[in-house]
């Protein structure tokens, strides 16, 4: 008798929680369902892709194929990805005339266009600080100026990554997806980067930039010209940085930023060529670098004509 | 039956018995997990519907990019590190609780352990999401796996972490589940087994805070996180928030089942609480002191974070509010009478709790971005998604925690059992 009364009411219990977790399993399958879109989107082969410096020739040969063809199919555009490598012997280093730059902004322009940027955040891997004549103290610049330029009591004080030779961004990042390439650049690898931005709070020059979201730009628009490591757009969730252009100062060209400067204020080259102009500028020119106390050993030189 | 399993245990027949009583453990607390009052049911239904709701914020946000929070390149950590850091705290505050108890034998505090102990459990599953909500890739998550990814370890503290906190998650685990089991076996636990985790558990409760603290500690960029005092004051502040959780927990205990919970272990909380909450102050005081009586360009974010800077001040009602109640909790803690008080030491307690969330989040995170390294000022207020992620997290937090205690305390007075259920079945 009891029996029975125990066996139907524990029936009842669990029907009424049979109930509950069909309920609770439709209520998580409609919670999570703006993932499943975007999983469909993500490819087998991106997600089993292996670490930038583990992958052999063919794979990566494969892999630009198909980053290619995504780009065809995601952004109507026809686009040529190549790896170039490190030279040896080379070692690159920039420096920048604080005396002759006017803060004109249009390196940073360049860059936007040469790195295939997202169009609507206007990213740039370069930022132009206002600083007040008399002091190197940051704190006084600024980097929404506006009006006509140079103003007579301000200098320009262009800031990128300074491919530093001790980075902090590569000590901290706990998957190995950002490292220092022979040649001094402090690369990213997109496809392995897990987006936890710790390196962008170690950075403190503040030269990464994170996509926050899948950058837009109009085919029309894309540099067809893209480096694995450099301008190749970017996947959303992922940290880039300046690389000094590598897609073309690895092949003998010069920086964009460079090319686009109206006063020549800046000079790129291989700091292991005696002959080059760098050389020339570190030897006779009293250079310094930003946050020199931090001692992470930038690559990137500032200097003024006496 | 119930007289075979009586008949002394050849140690073939122990294995064999495991193999029987296991499954059952398992078994019994699945069924005991969906059990309940009415207001146990009312509160697990509250808790999946905020956990659902906090579910779907974050699918939207892996979906269209962490574009739909408010963080930024130069905010770059918001909410959910802020929610992290404190985590870790209350983690380590949890455990902490076992040094009286098994320092001085203090008997009353044996019933804490175990509520402190599951406190940590579900605390570090609340760290390790808080830390996966945070990241742009969560589909890349193996990259961090020991062997298979790329584990950048020991130069990344990041790593450091990842290892500390599954280790801590581990060993809380293995000492609940151990005690647990024993005690629905009727056995004594054997001190062997668990006695030298509880002090390993410990030390690790300590490390992990440290280790956190290091994370930030650690950045010569930024300054306002690059001081040595961070590190102890993580753990003052876990001693303050990890007591006042575990009052709070064994005051609801007490008032919504009929299990007695000792004044005893309340009087020593509230005593520890009362030494942590002042450390707590006076550290806070002394870092107040070096960022202002000093000056200089270091301090801007100090002065970004209590008084504003050149008009910004997002951050300013918050930190006051935060050292507001923090001293209102230490006033009410150090009145003699607290302990007699069940709503003055409620008040006390949810009020250090809040003033220690604050402290060690939007407190601590956010101003380390403000100014940025190139000294401009963004600021940062999270937004709804963030904040329903995070109330999501907390939800599934708070579900692991009550289900924890809703198995734990029947089994550890005994009143579920294998003998018992036995009796049952036959
Ligand atoms: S400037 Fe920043 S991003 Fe560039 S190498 Fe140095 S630390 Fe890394
Ligand atoms: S954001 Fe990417 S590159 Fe930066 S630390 Fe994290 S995983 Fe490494």
């Amino acid at each position: 008798m009891t029996d029975q009364k125990k066996s139907s009411g524990i029936s009842r219990r669990t029907a009424v929680k049979g109930i509950g977790a069909t309920l609770g399993a439709a209520a998580f399958a409609k919670a999570i369902a703006p993932i499943t879109t975007w999983t469909a989107e993500q490819s087998v082969d991106e997600f089993l892709q292996k670490h930038y410096q583990e992958l052999t020739p063919e794979q990566m040969q494969k892999i630009l194929a198909r980053l290619q063809a995504e780009t065809k199919e995601q952004y109507g555009a026809e686009v040529e990805i190549s790896d170039p490598k490190p030279q040896e012997g080379v070692k690159f280093a920039y420096a920048l005339n604080l005396s002759i730059c006017v803060g004109c902004r249009k390196c940073a322009q360049a860059c936007h266009l040469e790195n295939n940027h997202d169009r609507p955040s206007g990213n740039s891997y370069i930022r132009v600080l206002e600083m007040k004549k008399g002091s190197l103290d940051m704190e006084q610049g600024k980097v929404d100026y506006k009006g006509p330029v140079p103003k007579s009591d301000s200098f320009y004080m262009p800031v990128q990554c300074q491919q530093c030779d001790a980075p902090p961004c590569v000590d901290v990042c706990p998957v190995e997806a950002t490292w220092k390439e022979k040649d001094g650049i402090v690369a990213v690898d997109y496809n392995w980067c897990i987006g936890c931005r710790y390196c962008e709070a170690a950075c403190p020059y503040h030269a990464r930039r994170f996509n926050w979201t899948k950058p837009q730009i109009p085919a029309e628009e894309i540099n067809p010209q893209q480096g694995y490591l450099s301008n190749r757009i970017r996947p959303q969730g992922v940290m880039e940085k300046c690389t000094f252009c590598l897609h073309r100062t690895r092949e003998g060209r010069l920086p964009a930023c460079l090319e686009a400067c109206p006063t020549g204020a800046r000079v790129f080259g291989n700091i292991l060529d005696p002959d080059s102009e760098i050389r020339w500028v570190l030897e006779n020119k009293r250079v310094f670098v930003l946050k020199e106390e931090l001692g992470t050993k930038p690559s990137f030189y500032y200097f003024f004509d006496e | 039956m119930s007289s075979m399993s009586k008949t002394a245990p050849s140690p073939a027949s122990a294995g064999e018995r495991h193999l029987v009583s296991y499954p059952r453990f398992l078994w019994r607390i699945a069924v005991m997990s969906t059990e309940g009052n009415w207001l146990f049911y009312a509160w697990m239904i509250f808790l999946s519907a905020v956990a659902l709701v906090g579910l779907n914020a974050w699918a939207t946000q892996v979906s269209q990019g962490m574009v739909v929070t408010n963080m930024s390149d130069h905010v770059s950590w918001g909410l959910y590190i802020a929610n992290f850091t404190f985590m870790v705290g209350l983690a380590a505050g949890g455990v902490m609780m076992v040094i009286p108890a098994y320092l001085y034998h203090d008997d009353d505090m044996h019933d804490v352990v175990i509520i402190g102990e599951l406190l940590a459990i579900a605390a570090i599953f609340m760290c390790i999401a808080f830390v996966v909500v945070d990241l742009g890739r969560p589909d890349r998550f193996w990259h961090m796996i020991p062997g298979i990814g790329k584990f950048h370890f020991p130069i990344s503290m990041l790593t450091w972490d990842v290892i500390v906190l599954n280790g801590y998650l581990l060993i809380n685990l293995h000492i609940c589940g151990y005690l647990l089991y024993q005690r629905y076996r009727g056995r004594r636990p054997n001190p062997k087994f668990y006695i030298p985790f509880v002090f390993l558990s410990i030390g690790w409760a300590i490390s992990i805070h440290t280790v956190t603290a290091f994370l930030y500690q650690g950045l010569g960029g930024r300054p306002f996180w690059n001081t040595a005092l961070l590190a102890p004051r993580f753990l003052t502040s876990a001693f303050v928030s990890g007591p006042a959780f575990i009052i709070l927990a064994l005051e609801a205990i007490r008032y919504l089942s009929s299990y007695k919970v000792g004044d005893g272990a309340i009087r020593i909380l509230v005593n520890i609480m009362r030494i942590t909450i002042l450390i707590n102050l006076l550290m806070l005081a002394s870092e107040i002191f070096t960022e202002f009586y000093t000056g200089g360009a270091h301090t801007a974010s100090a002065r970004y974070l209590y008084f504003g800077l050149h008009g910004h001040n997002a951050l300013v009602p918050w930190i006051w509010s935060s050292i507001a109640i923090t001293v209102v909790a230490a006033l009410l803690l150090l009145c003699p009478k607290v302990t007699k008080h069940p709503i003055m030491l409620t008040t006390a307690c949810a009020l250090a709790f809040a003033g220690i969330w604050i402290e060690k989040g939007m407190g601590l995170i956010i101003p380390g971005f403000i100014p940025s390294t190139l000294h401009e000022i963004v600021e940062y207020t999270p937004n709804g998604i963030e904040w329903r992620i995070s109330a999501g997290i907390w939800a599934a937090g708070l579900m692991i925690y009550t289900l924890a205690i809703r198995v734990a305390m029947p089994i550890f007075s005994g009143e579920v059992s294998l003998a018992k259920d036995k009796d049952n079945s036959a």
